[in-house]
């Protein structure tokens, strides 16, 4: 394909043939096909991502996504990194549920260390829950999103609402509204704050308050299933095949949510049901999601009742820094405390594939780690990048103002899918 | 005869037009205004224009679908006969008090009818039809709705 | 001094300059102080009830000192913004087309304030005295302009406004532009058609185009209005539909449909761009307006029978002004929160629902409205 301005105005000058009076009944004259740029800079494009259309009219006969404006260096960055920097680096990963990211990469690295299966049960419950917390949130922002770009601007102020008490109890318990920081190697940061749970329950009970509104608003509305239904289906085939997870893949059929098939943490004591989409459409999309928030609230309950007391951090003073108190008065502990932070913990030679379930679908980490407190390798495996390739299949046919909400609900996020 | 100026047809289409010259004016004198207030340093990045933050890609002139060539001519024939149809409306009510609703009735029918009929043309012709993407819902069975594989 | 005497006597009820000045006088208030102060209050309001819809705190910076006001000066801070802005202009853009754009789009949502009445007649030289209803000899009617095309005159000067938008987004030489032109072109076409067909019914019903006749046939009391009756409503219904299609205003804000095409104004900056800014809110006012007059009563307000014949003339026309403002105001709102509401069409759906959906359904509405006529006589 080829974007060459020039080629256009070439193209400009071939005099179309002398067509028989038979054309004059054709159902449509064919328009010339122009290139267009959609984005980076376009109020569709989640910030930063370039579609360069083709389009006849205004529909897209051809579409070649750049992706990449978002570039942050994150893996090579990890390379420079001691493992307990680079928490930081996820939470920009997939900045709308930040938690997920954490929770991802800290199994990751503790695959790799072999203390998988030593993360103290109160940890591996507040992971869950601050986890589904995050998966809430990354849904609310994403629906809500997409129901703004096709002017249901309401419905999107009243999901941020909703996301705003999530994220102010994420910040309590975590100290940053967005940048978590909140998982360690081993563990949590901290336990709970007290009152947490009361907080989340009433939490939980104000946001089912807001998705009935906006099921309201949106589910039966006419305008907003015209445009919801039946566009831009993604298929099952191609979803497996592309590699397309979460919310994405399951809309399709694709029945595969890493929580239910490969159970991690605790999700193997938690009840809940994966939904799973029959269409493929926009609409699927959107359906999957609003179920899955209810089945995180479900989570969230179940995790709230079956939580018990306990450590949050294993007891490893090689992983774990030391208690503040015994740092400022033992010798040991600020030795242990500066080789943990100036050297990074240690974590034997070798690799791990590590994968959780993230707010767009298979959120994996491979480590490579050569024995020193830094990975030789980290690599992000994103969970929306397989889906926007897949856009390229799907846009060709539709309108311009197909791309809105095909591409809001796929839910790219720039900082994941460019790192 | 200064008496009843104001009932004059001819004072009355006055009124509308000093109304447009004064709007005109107040859009002039508005602009004016801005012309003088505002700062006007042009520069080239200045004059490009908007394409999502990248160069254009080609000019900004394209050929368009001719669909809208037709739609303008549909507007033009319907829009028109919706205008010639008001003076009968007007006189309807007079009309159907004098007893001649009947005949009213069936001039009014026969205008609207033949709208209709029009309308019925391009519809069956397909012209109404603007560009349908590609992409009817699927008449697969839904897949089993929850559960672990 | 016979000079002064033939200057003041052209100046007396019924004669040129008598009328001359009133028009005068009502132009200027209608066109420089109503439309456009309703208009950006409406901006301010816009902005105010989506905040109160949707839980959040709304506008509330631009204060001038302690004077907050609920952050209604923030129009005041738009205008002072528009007019000091730098305005570019593409470089390829077509310059007299793309100056003309923004008052193409502007004045036609002026000039149609031409033919509303916004009140009781006045009655020259017994404004203090009490004027029972059709008993005043030198009646002033609060209406600029009383045109036997009356509502034809609305849909020339408003379909004006088409060119505006179609010219703005081809005249930017930027594809985006233009293709909200296309949008914005053959939309407000489509509507036009069935917003003429829909007020096609109500010309059956009132035997007349000029609409301060139209709000003489109407009463004080909702029932008395043109909105009241079946095939009324239902072309109230239609009318108010295209209505909102012809302002360009969520969901058939297509021609802007800011998340898609950005909108045939996107090369438009500094006044220019306030010029379809503010154009936008005034065609929103005015079309209120005829459809208060047409639908709604006009000037007529329940609890106001008979007062004409209790209060002074001056009083009464001041009140029936009031109550058209306030209805009009209403009704502006009640726009607003089908903005709020509602996602937005696609082009093909929205000119699905004008041609095959709206249209027949007006067309209808004529024949039933016409065959009502008939039969009730």
């Amino acid at each position: 394909m080829n974007h060459d301005p020039t080629a256009t105005s070439q193209k400009r000058r071939v005099v179309l043939g002398v067509r028989d009076v038979g054309d004059m009944d054709a159902p449509e004259l064919p328009s010339e096909s122009i290139p267009l740029n959609m984005g980076p800079s376009h109020p569709a494009m989640h910030g930063t991502v370039r579609m360069v259309l083709d389009v006849e009219g205004e529909k897209i006969s051809n579409v070649d996504i750049q992706i990449g404006y978002l570039h942050r260096c994150f893996e090579k960055e990890a390379e420079h990194a001691t493992y307990t920097q680079i928490f930081p680096y996820t939470d920009r990963l997939n900045y709308i549920s930040p938690m997920l990211n954490n929770v991802g990469y800290a199994m990751a690295v503790e695959k790799l260390l072999g203390i998988d299966k030593k993360i103290p049960e109160r940890a591996q419950y507040i992971r869950v829950i601050v986890g589904e917390m995050a998966r809430i949130s990354d849904h609310m922002t994403c629906l809500g999103a997409g129901a703004m770009e096709l002017g249901a601007f309401t419905a999107f102020l009243y999901m941020l609402k909703a996301r705003e008490w999530i994220w102010e109890l994420l910040e309590e318990v975590s100290g940053a509204r967005l940048t978590h920081s909140y998982m360690r190697i081993g563990g949590v940061s901290a336990d709970l704050t007290e009152g947490f749970m009361p907080r989340l329950r009433d939490i939980l009970t104000k946001s089912r308050v807001v998705l009935a509104d906006v099921d309201k608003l949106l589910t039966r509305n006419r305008i907003f299933r015209d445009r919801m239904d039946g566009i831009g289906i993604f298929n099952k085939e191609d979803c497996a095949a592309w590699g397309v997870t979460g919310p994405v893949g399951r809309s399709a059929g694709l029945a595969y949510d890493v929580r239910k098939d490969h159970p991690y943490l605790v999700y193997d004591r938690l009840d809940f049901d994966v939904p799973i989409g029959s269409v493929g459409d926009n609409f699927d999309r959107y359906a999957v999601r609003v179920e899955e928030m209810n089945q995180s609230m479900r989570i969230l309950e179940q995790a709230m009742d079956q939580i018990a007391d306990g450590p949050v951090l294993v007891n490893d003073p090689r992983i774990v820094l030391p208690a503040k108190s015994e740092t400022y008065n033992s010798i040991e502990a600020m030795i242990a405390h500066f080789k943990i932070i100036m050297d990074g913990i240690r974590v034997p030679a070798g690799e791990v594939y590590s994968f959780t379930e993230g707010g767009n679908g298979e959120l994996g980490f491979y480590i490579v780690a050569d024995g020193t407190g830094r990975p030789w390798k980290c690599r992000v495996r994103p969970p929306c990048v397989p889906a926007v390739a897949l856009l390229e299949k799907i846009l060709p046919g539709l309108f311009i103002a197909d791309v809105v909400p095909t591409f809001g609900m796929i839910n790219m996020i720039g900082g994941e899918c460019d790192r | 005869m200064l008496e009843s100026a104001q009932n004059f047809m001819q004072f009355q289409f006055g009124s509308a037009l000093a109304f447009v010259v004064i709007a005109c004016l107040f859009l002039f004198v508005t602009l004016l205004l801005g012309r003088l207030l505002r700062p006007a340093t042009q520069n080239r990045d200045k004059g490009t224009v908007y394409e999502c933050g990248e160069t254009p890609l080609g000019g900004g002139w394209f050929n368009f679908n001719p669909r809208f060539y037709i739609v303008a001519l549909v507007f033009l024939i319907f829009d028109v006969e919706v205008a010639f149809t008001y003076p009968v409306a007007t006189v309807f009510q007079r009309w159907v008090g004098r007893g001649d609703g009947a005949l009213a009735f069936v001039e009014i029918a026969a205008f609207v009818l033949i709208l209709a009929l029009g309308l019925a043309y391009v519809w069956v012709k397909g012209d109404l039809e603007w560009l349908q993407p590609a992409t009817a819902r699927n008449a697969e069975p839904p897949a089993d709705t929850t559960g672990a594989p | 001094m016979h000079m002064w005497e033939t200057i003041k006597g052209s100046f007396e009820y019924g004669h040129p300059g008598f009328t001359g000045l009133s028009a005068l006088i009502k132009i200027v208030y209608l066109m420089l102080a109503f439309g456009p102060g309703l208009a950006s209050i409406l901006t301010w309001m816009e902005r105010r009830q989506s905040s109160l819809m949707q839980d959040r705190l709304g506008p509330n910076r631009a204060n001038i000192g302690r004077f907050k006001a609920w952050g209604i000066t923030h129009f005041l801070a738009d205008a002072l913004k528009f007019m000091v802005k730098e305005d570019f202009v593409p470089v390829k853009a077509h310059k007299f087309l793309f100056a003309l754009a923004p008052v193409l789009a502007l004045a036609p949502a002026l000039i149609v304030a031409a033919i509303i009445p916004f009140g009781a007649p006045l009655c020259w030289g017994h404004l203090t005295e009490i004027v029972p209803t059709g008993t005043c000899g030198q009646a002033v009617d609060l209406q600029i302009a009383r045109l036997d095309v009356g509502i034809l005159f609305y849909f020339a000067i408003s379909s004006l406004s088409v060119y505006g938008a179609t010219l703005a987004g081809w005249s930017s030489y930027n594809k985006w532009a233009m293709m909200g032109g296309l949008r914005a072109s053959s939309q407000m076409m489509s509507y036009e058609v069935t917003m003429g067909m829909a007020v096609l019914s109500m010309f059956l019903i009132y035997g007349t185009l000029e609409p301060g006749a139209m709000v003489a046939q109407q009463g004080y009391w909702p029932w008395q209005w043109g909105i009241w009756g079946i095939p009324t409503a239902l072309s109230f219904f239609l009318f108010l539909t295209a209505a909102i299609a012809e302002t360009k205003r969520t969901p058939f804000d297509i021609p802007e449909g800011e998340p898609e095409i950005i909108g045939y104004f996107v090369e438009y900056s500094g006044l220019r761009f306030g010029m379809f800014f503010l154009g936008e809110f005034i065609e929103i006012v005015f079309s209120s307006a005829l459809m208060v007059t047409i639908f709604l009563g006009g000037w007529h307000l329940p609890f106001l029978d008979g007062l004409a014949d209790r209060v002074p003339n001056i009083a009464f026309v001041l009140i029936t002004h009031g109550a058209w403002i306030v209805k009009v105001f209403l009704f502006t709102g009640f726009q607003l929160l089908i903005r709020w509401s509602l996602p937005r069409f696609r082009s093909d759906q929205l000119m699905q629902l004008g041609w095959q959906r709206l249209l027949p359904v007006s067309i209808a509405n004529v024949l039933i409205t016409a065959g009502w006529i008939l039969y009730s006589r």
